[in-house]
């Protein structure tokens, strides 16, 4: 919503420095997002005439334009525009202006050609936001006369304000006053105009019939006499020009400026095209057309609103445009001006399916004013009357159901409760008589009347916003809740940060893909497609929703790849969703984390998950080969942490590889952390640190293939039992003297008690054991 | 024969110093001082001498192994350090030829804001909760005060998934649900922070994302006011952006708060920037979640985390957030 000072300052004597009065409009939460000075800075800028338009020798997107400025001699100027014909009155910024945005317009060479001055688009002279091309001037002109004299502009201030969903009543320019005013202490008030009127009464010439009463809260008519087409005043046309709307004629214009001022959005037919002198208010029958003013012929659902004629013709769409059939024309005399109340769902719904926007529906939709009908036709006949247009006796109103407005009982301890203010019972009351709230008090309490223009306060907490706008947000006395509780992560969250400092340590950096995925990406990647879709996506590529990390990290790999960024190591920490086991109300959703070596193996891809489990202190877990689709068949294995699977770790599949089009190896590892991290790890006791020597043996068996050397390794700690201090795999070979499918696993133990220095006996002992598991157990032989 | 003793002293001197390494210096240290060394041999014959001579000889004797046992170790000592200096040249590196910039990974810049602001509210007081992505209409949407067909939900370019009736499930477009699901988990008092991802239907831009991170604040306890929503934004923006910095509250509108407020920080320079919606916990969001208006009152604020990621950086794109270049991820 946009608004002129002047004209807040018809209905208030409000006052200030224009960055003052913004920053009040923005602590009523009217928030200001431009102020702007239009009318002034125009000193030099004059009215002149296109004589003749030349091509520029030596450039394509400027022309030569030849004018006049009232002495008959050709100015020549360079312009880069070229909406103007010869004979047009244009904007010239003359030799010595300065514009209103600072520039000092001198005589220079463009390419090579003198310009002696600058023709002016509507932007850079504060007449709106038009942009594209010079202003074309009126007609009527004298030449060489100032513009803002032939114009008749003053000097104002525009604001342009963000008003919020809840606040119809600023859609207006009376309501912006309202709350300025009472915020500056000012009085506030309505000019309440007397036009004459005159002819017959309203209800002898139009009939009007509501038959739907909760689409129609109100249908008030009144008829002008005497109505004919011509250009507003200029003033007139000046202020629609500020606040963004085009002047057409003083029947439309008169129409804008009404619904801009009091927030009434209004409809003017022709009366004499009205068939059957009736309208008549229903739901359109499906698939019924109306031909609309922009000229589209509309087709309307079953729960959108029509006006009707006395022949059931629909000739408007209620609240959000008017029908071509009745349009005001050269030849209109008699008007019949409709000022209505909608239901806000229902203009909000038709507006929506029709994808029909007005300024008129975006009122409704907030919820006008049912109240203010009487004065602004009133208004709208005052503002028509210079042309001759007289406003015959009566209105034709009929009720339809709108909100109940109950009087409302507000608690001086429940306000001051709530906003951490001391305010006494008539300090409320005060406040909240500025902006019109009507108030009496109630003992120690209030009982509240709403005004009609202010749907959204129905209830106390409206009213305690209310008093706190208007006493100021910034008033508030400020201080900070001591929580009671302590401050903390929960071990979930914990662990989670220590999983991202492990991969971080790893020399892995955190990717954020978004979770959406293109159709065909999931079985590219050898998942399931049966995932979560999203019903109206923007784009098709981000229609799914990932049901693995896996399309989006490979995704990453290949547009790092395609800059020459070959070889990263990345991890993802993020949620993924598929389809729930049986009835449940929400998607399977949880949390994973997935690991991607490009460049690396199988082995790369163990090793991190190996400082995962260390970090976690997660280290009762077993490796097992397993296949599982779009993972390397061969090399994959399914991560058991106390025996509950986890996760796979291992390369994906090159299959899959080929398919997103990564030309290295991935080692790869996907965890689902939920359960991961839900399992018992960490917390383990203390284990004293032994004072007695310790020995080391070394054995090397020779194993076939399909053994895999986390077996040898289960057999061998459960022989050695608690004298076991430590064992590692220090050597894999391959090759002679090894039989081939064979291999040579060669361990490091070290033994040691706790209580005593081992003997050798003892170590020879415990040796034998662990050789006699692993023999007697696996295909295994101790190598000599 | 003392003149003998120290024609052998000269003599002695003059092989010591000639010993060219460790080696030599060997053989040398037992021609001098070792049995068949004159030295040694000279004390057999010192028997053989009158009392008087005895004494002499003897003594000088004594003084001339010890001087060639001095020159000995000197020299030896003198070697060993040659031999280290040798020893230490041969293993001069140049580091700066080793230096392969080994490097740890990175936090995602988003998770680094994220954790901060963790951080400081777990300071303050506050617990971290978390809710689903996908969402229920009454959690995004009912539960929070909006009544179906309310223009308020235009305010919001949602989503939807084919999941269960149609409309009924949806990408969160806020984190505000997690107010409710911590309201609907436990009674007050409740402190609470709700970091997540949100998602909107908007055209990915310089400022847009369908996807995104945002922070929730929720104070739900007895006697809870605005005043303390007001200061609780304060503490928080002195905190996280700096003592030089302030913040104000303007009126707003969401249908979840009421009264409702746009929270903006003051830049040292003076400028304004809207940083987030905030407000009292509207009494028919507390009265869904079976909490007694009259009894707990409450505030909840939230605001666009990606944007606090930006600012620190600098970085002028959103979508750099989530193009996952390395040459971005690495500068964090």
């Amino acid at each position: 919503m946009k608004v002129l000072l002047s004209w807040l300052q018809e209905f208030a004597p409000v006052s200030g420095d224009p960055g003052e009065i913004g920053d009040q409009l923005s602590e009523l939460g009217l928030a200001v997002e431009g102020i702007t000075t239009v009318g002034a800075g125009l000193d030099g800028v004059v009215v002149a005439r296109v004589l003749d338009l030349r091509p520029h020798p030596d450039a394509d997107r400027i022309q030569l334009v030849d004018v006049d400025v009232g002495d008959g001699e050709a100015l020549q100027i360079c312009c880069g525009a070229f909406n103007m014909s010869a004979g047009d009155l244009v904007p010239l910024a003359t030799l010595g202006t300065t514009m209103p945005n600072g520039m000092e317009i001198a005589r220079r060479k463009m390419r090579g050609e003198w310009s002696n001055g600058m023709l002016c688009a509507a932007d850079e002279i504060g007449l709106g936001a038009d942009d594209e091309g010079i202003l074309i001037l009126d007609d009527d002109h004298e030449l060489g006369r100032p513009l803002a004299e032939a114009l008749e502009l003053r000097p104002d201030v525009l604001y342009d304000l963000e008003v919020n969903p809840n606040r119809p009543d600023a859609m207006s320019v009376a309501g912006v006053a309202r709350d300025l005013a009472a915020r500056q202490g000012v009085p506030f008030a309505r000019p309440e105009p007397s036009p004459d009127e005159a002819g017959e009464d309203a209800a002898r010439r139009l009939t009007v019939d509501v038959l739907d009463l909760d689409l129609c809260g109100r249908f008030a008519v009144r008829v002008l006499d005497g109505v004919s087409i011509g250009p507003s005043p200029r003033w007139m046309a000046n202020r629609l020009t500020a606040l963004g709307m085009r002047p057409i004629n003083r029947v439309v214009d008169v129409s804008n400026y009404v619904m801009l001022e009091l927030g009434q959005p209004n409809h003017t037919y022709d009366l004499d095209a009205v068939q059957g002198g009736a309208l008549r208010v229903r739901r359109a029958t499906e698939g019924e057309t109306v031909e609309t003013l922009d000229g589209v012929v509309r087709t309307l659902s079953a729960t959108d609103g029509v006006i009707a004629d006395g022949n059931d013709e629909a000739i408007g769409i209620a609240g959000i445009m008017g029908g071509a059939s009745t349009e005001i024309s050269e030849s209109t005399t008699s008007v019949a001006l409709e000022m209505a109340w909608w239901d806000p769902i229902s203009i909000t719904r038709s507006a929506r399916r029709l994808g029909l926007r007005s300024e008129a529906s975006a009122r409704f939709e907030r919820g006008a004013d049912p109240e203010v009908a009487d004065l602004a036709m009133r208004r709208f006949a005052e503002l028509l009357a210079e042309s001759g247009a007289t406003l015959t006796p009566g209105m034709v109103d009929v009720r339809g159901n709108t909100p109940a407005r109950e009087t409302i009982r507000v608690r001086t301890d429940r306000v001051n409760g709530l906003l951490g203010t001391g305010l006494e019972r008539d300090e409320i009351a005060g406040l909240l008589e500025s902006i019109e709230f009507s108030t009496r008090p109630a003992d120690d309490d209030l009982d509240v009347d709403i005004p009609s223009f202010r749907p959204d306060s129905a209830t106390e907490i409206d009213v305690v916003e209310e008093v706190a706008r208007i006493y100021g947000y910034h008033r508030i006395a400020r201080t900070v809740p001591q929580s009671t509780l302590t401050g903390s992560l929960t071990p979930y969250q914990t662990d989670r940060r220590a999983v991202r400092s492990a991969m971080v340590g790893m020399g892995l950096d955190e990717v954020m893909p978004v979770p959406f995925l293109a159709p065909g990406d999931l079985e590219r990647a050898g998942l399931e497609s049966d995932g979560i879709t999203v019903s109206n996506p923007l784009v098709a590529e981000e229609s799914v929703m990932r049901a693995s990390l896996r399309p989006g990290i490979l995704k990453t790999l290949v547009y790092n790849a395609s800059h020459r960024l070959h070889s990263l190591g990345v991890f993802e920490v993020g949620h993924v969703y598929r389809r729930p086991d049986g009835n449940q109300p929400l998607p399977d959703e949880r949390e994973h984390l997935a690991v991607a070596l490009a460049g690396q193996d199988a082995g790369a891809a163990v090793g991190v998950f190996s400082a995962l489990a260390d970090a976690l202190d997660a280290r009762r877990y077993h490796l097992a080969a397993h296949v599982t689709p779009g993972l390397h068949p061969t090399r994959t294995a399914q991560i058991d942490v106390d025996g509950v699977p986890v996760g796979y770790v291992g390369e994906v599949d090159p299959g899959v590889l080929d398919a997103f089009g990564v030309d290295e190896r991935v080692g790869w590892l996907e965890v689902d952390l939920e359960v991961l991290l839900g399992l018992p790890h960490g917390g383990r006791p203390y284990r004293p640190v032994s004072r007695y020597p310790s020995s080391d043996i070394d054995l090397a068996f020779e194993v076939d293939e399909a053994t895999p050397a986390a077996d040898v390794e289960a057999h061998l700690r459960e022989a050695a039992g608690d004298l076991l201090a430590d064992l590692t795999l220090f050597d894999v070979f391959r090759g002679a003297p090894v039989a081939d499918g064979r291999r040579s696993l060669a361990f490091t133990l070290r033994f040691q008690a706790d209580d005593r220095t081992l003997t050798d006996g003892e170590v020879a002992e415990v040796r034998k054991c662990c050789i006699d598991a692993v023999q007697g157990s696996l295909p295994a032989i101790l190598r000599g | 024969m003392i003149s003998d003793l120290d024609q052998h002293l000269a003599e002695a001197a003059t092989a010591i110093a000639t010993a060219g390494d460790l080696d030599a210096m060997r053989t040398v240290n037992s021609e001098l001082l070792g049995k068949q060394s004159v030295v040694t041999e000279a004390r057999k014959t010192l028997g053989g001498l009158d009392e008087d001579e005895r004494k002499a000889v003897g003594q000088r004797l004594n003084e001339v192994r010890a001087e060639i046992e001095a020159l000995v170790a000197a020299r030896r000592s003198a070697l060993e350090g040659e031999a280290r200096a040798e020893q230490l040249e041969e293993e001069r590196l140049d580091l700066t030829e080793l230096d392969r910039g080994r490097r740890l990974g990175h936090r995602h810049v988003v998770t680094q804001t994220w954790e901060r602001l963790e951080d400081l509210f777990v300071g303050m007081g506050y617990t971290v909760s978390e809710g689903p992505e996908i969402e229920d209409e009454w959690h995004n949407f009912g539960a929070l005060n909006f009544p179906p067909d309310h223009p308020a939900r235009d305010m919001y370019d949602t989503l939807y998934v084919d999941h269960g009736e149609p409309g009924s499930t949806l990408l969160r477009t806020h984190t505000s649900p997690v107010q409710i699901r911590v309201m609907e988990a436990g009674e007050p008092p409740i402190y609470s922070i709700m970091p997540g991802r949100v998602f909107r239907s908007d055209t990915a831009d310089a400022t847009h994302m369908p996807v995104f991170h945002q922070i929730e604040g929720l104070v739900v306890d007895r006697g809870i006011t605005f005043g303390d929503l007001a200061g609780t934004l304060e503490a928080f923006t002195r905190a996280y952006f700096g003592g030089d910095f302030t913040s104000r509250l303007r009126p707003s509108y969401f249908p979840f708060t009421e009264p409702s407020a746009e929270f903006d920080i003051r830049r040292p320079d003076g400028t304004w920037l809207e940083l987030a919606g905030c407000g009292m916990v509207h009494p028919n969001v507390l009265a869904a979640c079976d909490l007694d208006p009259e009894e707990w009152s409450g505030f909840a604020f939230g605001f666009g985390l990606d944007r606090l990621a930006l600012m620190r950086h600098g970085i002028d794109d959103l979508r750099e957030l989530f193009r996952n270049d390395h040459r971005f991820l690495s500068q964090f």
